[in-house]
């Protein structure tokens, strides 16, 4: 599976998520550019975190449309995989990718921490590789992470399980108190009904790394890395570890 | 040249955080007779038109576009010759 990170002006993870997928995972990522329609054959597009165009006007606002998403739109229509984290998830939202929208944090602070986020579904290649039910330990850095949607849409949203990720507490519940920013029904990351399209706030690519604090960011990369691996297991950080021993 | 403004506000029923925080600063600054503040914002846009009914279509245009965004946000345009 090859990767595609797509930078925008004022895209702060596009290395991030470069350097997880190149150097942790050793899976095939280049760049592509906002003002660059081409997305050079790649199997997945990643709309990394930051502040595209300064947050100007609404936060994603403007990235939306930049040259490169017309093509990022076309690729999710007909099935493509794309990955919005945290300003990847708001640009999702303004090109109306993925249902709703974002308002500041209900603190008005932004919201720089750890978090936990539950898996709700497997049922998308993004978490295929994840046990139902598993929690995550990944950290957050955002503002506007405030997901709002009327109430139709939200139970819409929980009837189809599209719900992908939610905030939750030690125990795995949803409670008010491990909810960082508002966000109804605690919803951390949404994907569309065919389950291609997944937007999150969290930073899985901040978490690849027992030195970064936490490396359960992986589950989502092996889940996609694996899910083309005809439904086999990946052993990916096995792999990974004999790899990176035999550059050294 | 026409001119025009195009005024942004969250939708009733939409959480305003900004709103509700300038609310809680006012009362702490003695204005307790403050009972709600809604925030929003104004656009003044200069445009080309022939006359002020194309002029406002093409401001509706670009406000259901990329001023607003209409999921959380509704909109209100005047133009003035």
């Amino acid at each position: 599976m090859r990767f595609g990170v797509v930078t925008f002006p004022g895209s702060n993870c596009d290395y991030d998520a470069y350097a997880a997928l190149r150097h942790v995972l050793c899976a095939p990522v280049e760049f592509l550019w906002h003002a660059d329609p081409d997305l050079k054959d790649v199997d997945c597009v990643i709309l990394p975190g930051g502040f595209s165009f300064g947050d100007y006007l609404r936060a994603g606002a403007i990235a939306r449309f930049s040259p490169v998403m017309n093509s990022v739109i076309r690729f999710a229509e007909s099935g493509g995989l794309v990955w919005g984290i945290c300003n990847g998830f708001q640009i999702l939202l303004e090109a109306g990718l993925l249902p709703g929208a974002m308002l500041r944090n209900s603190t008005m602070r932004f919201a720089c921490q750890w978090v936990r986020i539950k898996v709700e579904t497997t049922r998308t290649p993004f978490t295929r590789g994840c046990r139902p039910g598993q929690i995550l330990r990944i950290p957050i850095a955002h503002a506007e992470g405030n997901y709002y949607a009327d109430d139709e849409t939200i139970d819409q949203l929980e009837r189809s399980g599209q719900i992908v990720l939610r905030y939750v507490n030690a125990e795995g519940n949803p409670d008010d108190a491990s909810n960082p920013n508002g966000s109804r029904h605690n919803i951390a990351g949404i994907m569309n009904r065919e389950g291609n399209i997944l937007g999150m706030m969290p930073h899985p690519e901040r978490a690849v790394e027992p030195i970064l604090g936490s490396e359960d960011g992986l589950a989502l990369f092996n889940s996609l890395l694996g899910a083309t691996a005809a439904g086999m297991e990946t052993p990916m950080k096995a792999r990974v570890a004999s790899q990176r021993g035999a550059q050294v | 040249m026409l001119k025009g403004t195009v005024k942004v506000r969250l939708k009733d029923g939409v959480l305003d955080p900004q709103g509700q925080t300038i609310r809680r600063a006012l009362a702490q600054m003695g204005y307790d007779w403050v009972r709600n503040v809604r925030t929003g914002r104004t656009f003044e846009v200069e445009i080309e038109a022939d006359d002020a009914l194309s002029a406002r279509g093409r401001l509706e245009e670009i406000s259901s576009k990329l001023l607003a965004n209409p999921v959380i946000e509704s909109f209100q345009v005047e133009v003035r010759s």
